[in-house]
């Protein structure tokens, strides 16, 4: 079995800025708009460098969407960044009107999504934004897994037209994934080779599914791990081909278990091909103050319990 | 009369348990909190007209939301030390399974908590709607509530501005934290915001500064003067002057203070600067 090691950890709003930062460098076009958060987005480099293509818009989510879908319209390609509720939630008839059934060609960048953000709590660990984003026509979703490809991610959604939601988070976590990867929107990455279970994550969960993949291999079950880094478009092929070999499925990721990734995973199963699914996901709750590592245990979004997971679906193949 | 003396012993040692309370999790927000503890202190001790005890609806008692839920480690403070839950509870800040989350909740069922915040730019428009219940209630207690002034860039503010005086909510004194700083700066390097005053007084609210928004005495007075400007037919705005960071010498007049945990050395530096008064908890 293929194993992954790191040697470091990074947080992934940290490739977020990095790939902005680049995108400076190399794109004239690319302009960047923040509300009140330009440290926590890692913004500096980007802002440093280019001062003339930087908004501050001040604590005003709702005006930076607008703002956004104003700047594309003469060719600029606008990345707002804020925490991911204020992407989202705060700002969703914003985002659908002006951004997406206009067709704007804004990347919406937000970071601190999920419950890793941790000690500030429910009010801004929002485990809803992959549903409410992916729900929106043509809205692309990406959750990428590492500071590598969220730098490549970052890199890519530039030369995509058209609405993309990119969320990333605040831990530093290992680095895994090769610093020269190209990231192709829509593409599932296999990690391991497995032939008795598949496991597909998303975000911080594909590390832990890692970590689950080689504590299964020592307990003799074979598990394939996919990354499914593209919510929206979802790789249907990659799944599909996934579980013709392996017969069942889990799903893991940093969200509500409603509208996330297992839901559209789910879904493709249920036309083409019924599997048994088992959510590694919160279940219909709010978040709390902790820290990344105590919640992710409470919450059932570690490795542990991915491996509970693949034990229970294995059973019901 | 007040007790000037032990309401300023009393903001003493919640300055203490602010930094306290910061530096135990290595998070939180202890600008902004320290620049509200007269505020608070005034506000629980002197000004709020309460029951015993704590219900949800508050009928025939003030309510105060605080709106700009990052500064809760002023809250918490007072609050216990108001007696609305054990003191010792301020060791569980920000820990899993506390009621005392990052940002305050009514989720944990904490005393003296009525609506979440913490996405700024949302207590307004709940503390009209409690000013509103009021009125049909024909309770004619008050209703106050705290924002952030860069919280005011927010527009759902200027939404529930525009209505507060329309529908003549007079029941409700709306004071802004004025210590002219936010995140990424000062307010007006961010995003200038020009005479809040005018502004209010442009969509129709009563305005009153507190000029000394950091002394107990000027507090109370200048809040009770609000109160009796309350009942003539417009809302009130307390533009309250405060020094972010106030009391400790090193976290005063700037930005950087506002989410930042204070490390031990800065700890030790923060509390010989303020002794303890009523002990710690
Ligand atoms: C809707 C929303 N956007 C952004 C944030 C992040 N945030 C928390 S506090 C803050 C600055 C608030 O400034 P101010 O109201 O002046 O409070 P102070 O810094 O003075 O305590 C920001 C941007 C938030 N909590 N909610
Ligand atoms: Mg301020």
């Amino acid at each position: 079995m293929k194993t992954y090691t790191y040697t470091e950890k990074k947080d992934t709003r940290s490739g977020f800025g990095a790939g902005l930062a680049e995108l400076g460098r190399t794109n004239p076009n690319v302009v960047a708009l923040c509300a009140d958060l330009i440290g926590s987005l890692k913004m500096d480099e980007f802002i440093k460098e280019n001062p003339e293509r930087f908004f501050q818009i001040g604590i005003a989510e709702a005006n930076m969407m607008g703002i956004a879908a104003g700047l594309t319209i003469g060719g600029k390609i606008p990345f707002t960044g804020t925490f991911a509720n204020f992407s989202t939630g705060r700002v969703y008839d914003q985002i659908r009107q002006s951004i997406a059934y206009s067709g704007k060609n804004v990347k919406v960048c937000a970071s601190h999504a999920g419950i890793t953000l941790g000690e500030d709590g429910a009010t801004h660990q929002i485990l809803e934004d992959i549903g409410l984003m992916k729900m929106l026509p043509g809205m692309v979703v990406i959750n990428p897994c590492d500071y590598n490809q969220t730098k490549a991610a970052t890199l890519a959604i530039a030369e995509y037209d058209g609405p993309v939601y990119l969320r990333f988070g605040r831990p530093a976590v290992p680095v895994f994934t090769p610093a020269d990867q190209k990231f192709e929107i829509g593409k599932a990455v296999k990690f391991t080779e497995g032939t008795d279970v598949t496991i597909v994550a998303t975000g911080h969960l594909v590390w832990e599914a890692l970590e689950a993949s080689k504590a299964l291999n020592e307990a003799g079950i074979s598990a394939e791990v996919i990354n499914i880094h593209t919510i929206k478009p979802l790789d249907d092929k990659a799944i599909l081909d996934s579980v013709a070999k392996t017969g069942c499925i889990v799903t893991a990721e940093e969200h509500n278990y409603m509208g996330g990734l297992g839901e559209s995973v789910a879904r493709v199963l249920a036309e083409h091909n019924p599997t048994p699914q088992e959510f590694v996901a919160t279940k219909d709750t709010f978040g709390e103050s902790g820290t990344p590592a105590q919640l992710m245990e409470k919450y059932g979004l570690n490795s542990e319990a991915i491996q509970n997971a693949v034990k229970k679906v294995l059973k019901r193949k | 009369m007040p007790n000037i003396k032990e309401l300023n012993d009393l903001t003493t040692q919640v300055r203490r348990d602010i930094i306290r309370m910061v530096h135990k999790v290595n998070s939180g927000h202890p600008g902004g909190s320290l620049g509200c503890a007269e505020f608070f202190v005034s506000l629980y001790n002197e000004l709020l007209e309460t029951k015993e005890g704590f219900d949800m609806d508050g009928i025939g008692e003030d309510l105060f939301f605080l709106s700009n839920g990052h500064i809760s480690p002023v809250y918490y403070s007072v609050l216990a030390r108001a007696g609305y839950f054990p003191i010792e509870e301020l060791n569980t800040f920000r820990l899993i399974n506390s009621r005392l989350q990052g940002h305050p909740t009514t989720h944990e069922g904490l005393p003296g908590i009525r609506i979440a915040s913490g996405s700024l730019g949302q207590g307004m428009s709940v503390a009209i709607g409690a000013a509103q219940t009021k009125k049909l209630n024909n309770d004619d207690h008050l209703v106050y509530s705290l924002h952030g002034d860069g919280e005011l860039q927010e527009g759902q503010n200027w939404e529930a501005i525009m209505y507060a005086s329309a529908k003549k909510v007079d029941n409700l004194i709306s004071t802004i934290d004025l210590n002219k700083q936010q995140i990424d700066g000062s307010t007006d390097d961010v995003l200038p915001m020009g005479s809040i005053r005018a502004k209010f007084e442009a969509f129709g609210w009563t305005v009153l500064d507190i000029e000394e928004g950091n002394n107990v005495e000027a507090v109370i007075k200048g809040m009770k003067e609000a109160k009796s400007l309350t009942g003539k037919g417009k809302p009130v705005c307390v533009l309250l002057h405060t020094v972010m960071g106030n009391g400790i010498d090193f976290m005063m007049h700037t930005h950087a203070w506002h989410g930042k945990a204070p490390n031990d050395e800065q700890l030790e530096k923060g509390l010989a600067q303020n002794p303890e008064t009523l002990g710690d908890y």
